[in-house]
């Protein structure tokens, strides 16, 4: 190094250390909560300006519509958020309003970290919400959202007309040997390696939102729901069974990668997939992108119907606000139809409510997106209301990645059981 | 004129240029396998998403073709604050870096160059630390650091707060002390003749004169080093803000990356983004490199 270089370092290293000391080393306190009036507010849409646009100019109109409290907002971004939460929670530093993703919410409630949710006032009453958007647990409200998401296969008409598929509609979706038939002709094509896109290559919730609700139309489930006490059965069963043998001959008969790319999308949307089991967030930027020719097709129905994951982001209060009637004063404000289009519109996501449904073009009945509005309502199935969720979600994930990636199903899922029934048993099967 | 005389040996086997091709062939392959990366990354910061991965297939991948523009990074600075988070991570690094300096080199020079008992033992333990894994104590140190307290400037008093949660300071004194650090001033140290102390003391100096006008002077490759080795983890710094810091104007650029994974990641965005928080550190490894590769050298550390 230098004589210059080793100036230019070392005027660098003392400019912004003179700059951090002088700034004494601390950092913009906020509080914690809502001292002296103010609420804090915790969202996981930090880099998604959609979403976030609406979250802050729902805070703007609570702000401006009342001098008592003040909202104040602070993002995280989506993949760090519930870490963010759960070490805030250990230190007691949680904000009066939070964001929570659905199937967290009966673990959360049972942590302490939520308050349930006594909420008499607002535009809209909770019972014209999609059920999948109410967030409960023991029959208490915990949280509620805006908006939900669905899942549904794309595909591109051009090309199933061309290899003489037939089209599926709610009424009549494709059934385990249509889609076996159809999945043999795409293949037999030879114009893809891959007929099936089924975003192999996610990692985390992806999996059991994607794959277990197939798993429910075979007949399976990830516990038994009667009382949540056991897995047995319901994952290991003769249905189970079926559908992990199913999933894996996805990967043998080279239907489906083992692992998919790291934008399944893009790869659909470049022609290597015919069929892609995706989420309705891609739905605008496909009809953008293919126009008349994307289809929008309802799942396949393995036997029980076609099932989807339900539930997604909700709001909820915290347990340790100190002032938690500002806080349902808050939420009571944001229960407005506006605010539940406005949210749907900005994000592409599918509106809690029929009468905001009815407000945002491509989503009325007859609408582009309509199927997925359908599918929220008729399909979607909540992810088990447990505290276990977020382990079973876990052992779900592994267990079904091992069996793509060749393990004997009967034992996986033999394993998974046994893991979910001790971890169920260790906490007393999550009783209060 | 002079003429070479022959080395022996040399007659009876291929010229040298071509005795060393192999390992010439090796080292370019190493380069690339090494560069790929970087320059995929480089690369497709400039193309839009879905192209990024048309090109996946062949060569385009690593070439500038194709539809080329600033669109991506224009999106990173709608997205994210990524100036905001760059000088975060710079502050937070540097300082780390001069305070690792300083903290580090003195307690070496109190093992490495004073007598007194118990030093060999304590060297020991500092090195021993180096087998702990951060994320084996980094719940008891949040719980730590949560309860401190700390004095705060409060017009012309000061206040004692507690905890240090959503602060700078949070992200940089846990990391300032650093065994590896000390055990590398500690082995440079040795390399320099105890004799020049001798002199100093009879001269009149003190050990903190010996310190800085004598040993520091010397050790410019071992602080080079300590500098990026220092400031390599500081910069790449995840888990740790991410448990301890919650306001966004206090995050560090590697908490930032995350901005971009959103249902629909947009790889561009996140090339040009990686791209920008990655010139940093070429740069400072490229401006430090000879006194790196000249410390690990002479002070016998390899990592």
């Amino acid at each position: 190094m230098n004589a210059k270089t080793r100036r230019l370092v070392t005027a660098s290293l003392v400019a912004v250390t003179t700059t951090a000391v002088l700034a004494g080393c601390g950092g913009a306190d906020g509080g914690s909560g809502s001292e002296g009036g103010v609420l804090k507010l915790w969202t996981h849409n930090a880099g998604n300006a959609a979403e976030y646009d609406v979250v802050e100019k729902v805070v703007n109109d609570f702000n401006a519509s009342q001098t008592t409290y003040k909202v104040e907002i602070e993002a995280f971004p989506q993949g760090s958020y519930n870490d963010a939460v759960v070490a805030s929670s250990s230190s007691k530093k949680l904000p009066c309003i939070l964001d929570v993703d659905g199937p967290n919410v009966p673990n959360w409630a049972w942590g302490g970290y939520l308050a349930p949710l006594e909420l008499s006032g607002g535009e809209v009453p909770l019972d014209d919400q999609l059920p999948s958007t109410v967030g409960k647990y023991q029959d208490k409200v915990y949280a509620f959202g805006f908006y939900d998401v669905a899942l549904t296969m794309f595909a591109r008409k051009s090309v199933l007309d061309e290899n003489g598929i037939r089209i599926p509609t709610p009424e009549q979706p494709w059934t385990r040997a249509e889609f076996a038939s159809a999945l043999a002709d795409l293949k037999a094509s030879g114009k893809f390696e891959y007929p099936l896109e089924m975003g192999t290559g996610g990692s985390g919730e992806w999996w059991p939102y994607a794959y277990s609700p197939q798993l429910q139309s075979f007949g399976g489930d990830l516990v038994d729901r009667d009382d949540y006490k056991t897995a047995e059965g319901a994952l290991n069963g003769p249905e189970a069974l079926d559908w992990a043998k199913w999933f894996r001959s996805l990967v043998t008969d080279g239907y489906m990668a083992q692992k998919s790319g790291a934008s399944p999308n893009d790869d659909f949307l470049n022609g290597k997939s015919a069929i892609e089991w995706d989420g309705s967030w891609s739905a605008a930027k496909n009809v953008e992108k293919l126009g008349d020719d994307l289809l929008i097709l309802p799942p396949v129905d393995f036997g029980k119907g076609p099932k989807i994951g339900g539930a997604s982001w909700q709001w909820a209060m915290s347990s340790n606000c100190a002032k938690p009637e500002g806080a349902r004063a808050f939420l009571e404000f944001t229960r407005k139809t506006k605010y539940f289009t406005e949210f749907a519109k900005a994000v592409g996501t599918i509106p809690a409510t029929d009468a905001a449904a009815a407000q945002i073009p491509g989503y009325e009945p007859g609408g582009r997106y309509e199927p997925l509005v359908r599918a929220a309502r008729d399909f979607a199935v909540v992810r088990p209301v447990t505290p276990a969720y977020p382990f079973i979600s876990s052992v779900f994930e592994k267990t079904a990645k091992d069996i793509v990636a060749g393990a004997d199903p009967d034992s996986a899922l033999g394993e998974a059981v046994k893991q979910i029934d001790a971890n169920l048993k260790m906490n007393n099967f999550y009783a209060d | 004129m002079a003429t070479r005389s022959p080395q022996p040996g040399a007659t009876s086997g291929p010229p040298t240029a071509w005795r060393r091709l192999p390992v010439h062939a090796t080292r370019v392959v190493l380069a690339l396998f090494f560069a790929f990366p970087v320059v995929f990354m480089l690369v497709s910061s400039f193309k839009p998403d879905q192209q990024i991965f048309g090109d996946l297939a062949g060569p385009r991948a690593f070439l500038p073709v194709g539809d080329l523009s600033l669109t991506n990074y224009t999106a990173v600075f709608d997205r994210v604050p990524a100036l905001r988070f760059l000088l975060n991570s710079l502050a937070v690094s540097a300082i780390t870096v001069v305070l690792g300096i300083v903290v580090n080199s003195l307690a070496a020079f109190a093992l490495s160059r004073m007598r007194w008992r118990g030093r060999k033992f304590l060297l020991t333990v500092i090195i021993a630390t180096l087998i702990v894994p951060f994320e084996t104590f980094a719940l008891p140190l949040v719980w730590w650091v949560n309860e401190l307290p700390w004095l705060e400037v409060n017009g012309f008093g000061l206040t004692l707060t507690e905890g240090w949660l959503d602060t700078y300071r949070v992200q940089i004194l846990p990391f300032v002390a650093w065994g590896f650090s000390i055990f590398l001033f500690h082995q440079y140290f040795q390399s320099i003749p105890k004799e020049l102390d001798e002199a100093a003391l009879i001269d009149g100096a003190g050990w903190f004169g010996i310190y800085r006008r004598i040993v520091m002077p010397l050790s410019g490759p071992a602080i080079a080093t300590v500098a990026i080795l220092t400031f390599l983890p500081a910069w790449n710094s995840y888990l740790w803000p991410l448990m301890v810091v919650q306001q966004e104007e206090l995050r560090p650029v590697m908490v930032g990356i995350q901005y971009f994974f959103q249902l629909n990641p947009s790889w561009g965005e996140i090339m040009a983004y990686s791209s920008m928080i990655t010139v940093p550190v070429l740069a400072l490894f490229l401006a430090f490199q000879r006194s790196f590769i000249n410390s690990i050298a002479s002070s016998g550390v390899k990592g």
